[in-house]
């Protein structure tokens, strides 16, 4: 017999596997296709303080193995997410969740944070500090140590819920950025967002996404998350959400291994919409066949020798 | 929606790039006309969104163009070999508005949900008239499959090689006495429909998808009535409610 079950900053989850914020929307799409309360936890679709329509269309590109999104964190901002969508998620989801909060200024995460802190479902605030997709705030934020460091304190400050970093990897060395985040009072860091990426159309030659460039992710970028993970576990002691490109039980240990608690299944779901619960479902066998007992026992074992 | 494999029993050309697939599996959440089906290809990440062309008890007929590299590979698929795919997607056309006349009008690739919708409003005995619009001769198809079925049936071609020369809408400024309009077509079309319409009706959109089924966000529109995901509250949307 087997163990799945992780703890996250004191949240236990009973295996590692969590959704990515914005490919499982508020959780209850999903509800209709499995029972999502198998799920170690999920990311909710990244909010706003106030409501967004997002980008124009077209917003999604495909690539091998992977896909472009440039969606622009469409959200009903926060005050609906409360008072609408979270009460929907509570009949279908008795778990904790991460709510995952993105802004254009600090004040706007403060504020966000103010108002989530209050719900007894959220388990988790994941700051977004990464998203490609929109202009003057998003990535610029997480591109400089002392901007995340910044963010991070003042969220820290309004709210006593753990509060993870989603850093972006368009930066030339995590490292530091990781580091900041760790000594300004993060709970833990969320890697990693989207790389920049885009695609031209031949027949029109412009690129296919009306905001020219995107996010990209899918199995494509793992190993680059991969090793994002492995780097920034060397650097800090806060444990690390790893994400990117994940797509397997295998997937999941190699994330572990390089030195994630949990791992985030993100750009898979909308193109396998079982594919957490399949995940789940095999673990204990992919553990099995890898001698690992106590899943939590592998976290960041390729560093050891 | 549902998540079955499908074997594939035909799959033909039937005019310039478009192919015919008929296909066996569970189809019974496939409710309504209008609604779509996402394939999954080997060596493509995405699916790919496909209208519902006909449904009869497990037999799937979906009629797609080869415009890029996937349906190119769908084209070359032969009988027998399987396709994983997602049924049930959108919201379809709904019935009841039709009144006892309903006018059809499918553009190209927009023909094909307009056949199980002609289908299901001859069952409940309306007179149905059809117009199909395409650039020339050899792109038509279909067009007496929905004789067949008893539709009043034009066709308008770009270049006037078969039935009235110009757009659809030319074909429409002719005809008065329709109750209700249902349309699917490329976007310019529907902008035509949408402006020569003397009565309601449902208009089909079409947008690049992430998912198909909700989840991503990718295929948002803006709509009188509120936001609105393509793939979920759509692709089908009441002409009162759309913004150009």
């Amino acid at each position: 017999m087997v163990n799945t079950k992780v703890n996250l900053s004191g949240m236990e989850m009973d295996n590692p596997i969590v959704p990515a914020s914005g490919t499982f929307g508020y959780g209850y799409e999903f509800a209709d296709l499995y029972d999502i309360n198998i799920l170690g936890s999920f990311s909710f679709k990244g909010t706003t303080l106030e409501p967004r329509f997002g980008n124009p269309t077209p917003r999604i590109a495909e690539t091998p193995m992977g896909m472009i999104n440039a969606v622009g964190l469409q959200n009903p901002g926060v005050d609906k997410v409360i008072s609408e969508e979270l009460p929907k998620l509570r009949k279908v989801f008795r778990k904790k969740v991460i709510a995952n909060i993105s802004g254009f200024c600090v004040e706007e995460y403060v504020e966000c944070c103010k108002k989530i802190d209050k719900e007894e479902q959220v388990g988790i605030i994941e700051i977004n500090i990464s998203c490609p997709n929109v202009h003057g705030g998003g990535m610029a934020l997480g591109t400089s140590p002392e901007m995340a460091a910044e963010i991070t304190r003042a969220v820290k400050a309004v709210t006593s819920k753990p509060v993870y970093i989603k850093l972006t990897p368009n930066v030339t060395s995590i490292v530091p950025i990781a580091k900041a985040c760790e000594e300004a009072g993060a709970d833990g860091i969320s890697l990693c967002n989207t790389f920049l990426g885009m695609r031209i159309d031949l027949k029109t030659r412009k690129p296919i996404i009306a905001n020219k460039m995107g996010g990209f992710s899918g199995p494509a970028i793992f190993p680059q998350a991969l090793r994002l993970v492995y780097q920034v576990y060397e650097a800090v002691s806060i444990p690390i959400m790893g994400i990117g490109g994940v797509a397997t039980a295998e997937d999941v240990i190699e994330m572990m291994l390089a030195g994630a608690t949990a791992v985030q299944v993100g750009a898979q779901n909308l193109v396998d919409p079982y594919v957490c619960r399949d995940i789940i479902e095999d673990l204990p066998r992919v553990m099995e066949k890898y001698g690992i007992t106590n899943l939590s026992d592998i976290i960041g074992g390729a560093h050891n020798g | 929606m549902k998540q079955s494999v499908f074997r594939i029993i035909t799959n033909e050309k039937i005019a310039k790039d478009v192919f015919k697939m008929t296909l066996k599996g569970d189809c019974s959440d496939i409710t309504k006309s209008g609604q779509f089906v996402n394939i999954k290809l080997e060596g493509f990440y995405l699916r790919r969104p496909i209208s519902v062309c006909e449904v009869e008890g497990d037999i799937l007929t979906l009629i797609y163009k080869v415009v890029g590299k996937g349906t190119e590979a769908m084209s070359k698929m032969c009988a027998c070999e399987e396709l994983d795919i997602l049924t049930g997607l959108g919201n379809g056309y709904s019935l009841e508005e039709s009144g006892e006349r309903p006018l059809l009008i499918g553009g190209g690739v927009g023909v094909p949900p307009m056949y199980e919708l002609a289908k299901r409003l001859k069952k409940e005995g309306r007179s149905v008239s059809v117009i199909l619009g395409f650039n020339k001769a050899e792109e038509i198809f279909y067009e007496d499959e929905f004789k067949a079925l008893g539709c009043d049936t034009f066709v308008a071609t770009v270049d006037g090689s078969v039935g009235a020369k110009g757009f659809v809408t030319d074909v429409m400024k002719n005809l008065d006495d329709y109750t209700y309009v249902y349309t699917c077509g490329p976007e310019p079309m529907l902008k035509a429909v949408w402006g020569e319409a003397k009565t309601s009706g449902q208009f089909s959109f079409e947008e690049r998808m992430g998912c198909g089924f909700g989840a991503c966000m990718g295929c948002s529109c803006k709509t009188k009535y509120g936001n609105k995901r393509i793939c979920r509250e759509g692709p089908v949307l009441v002409k009162e409610e759309i913004i150009w």
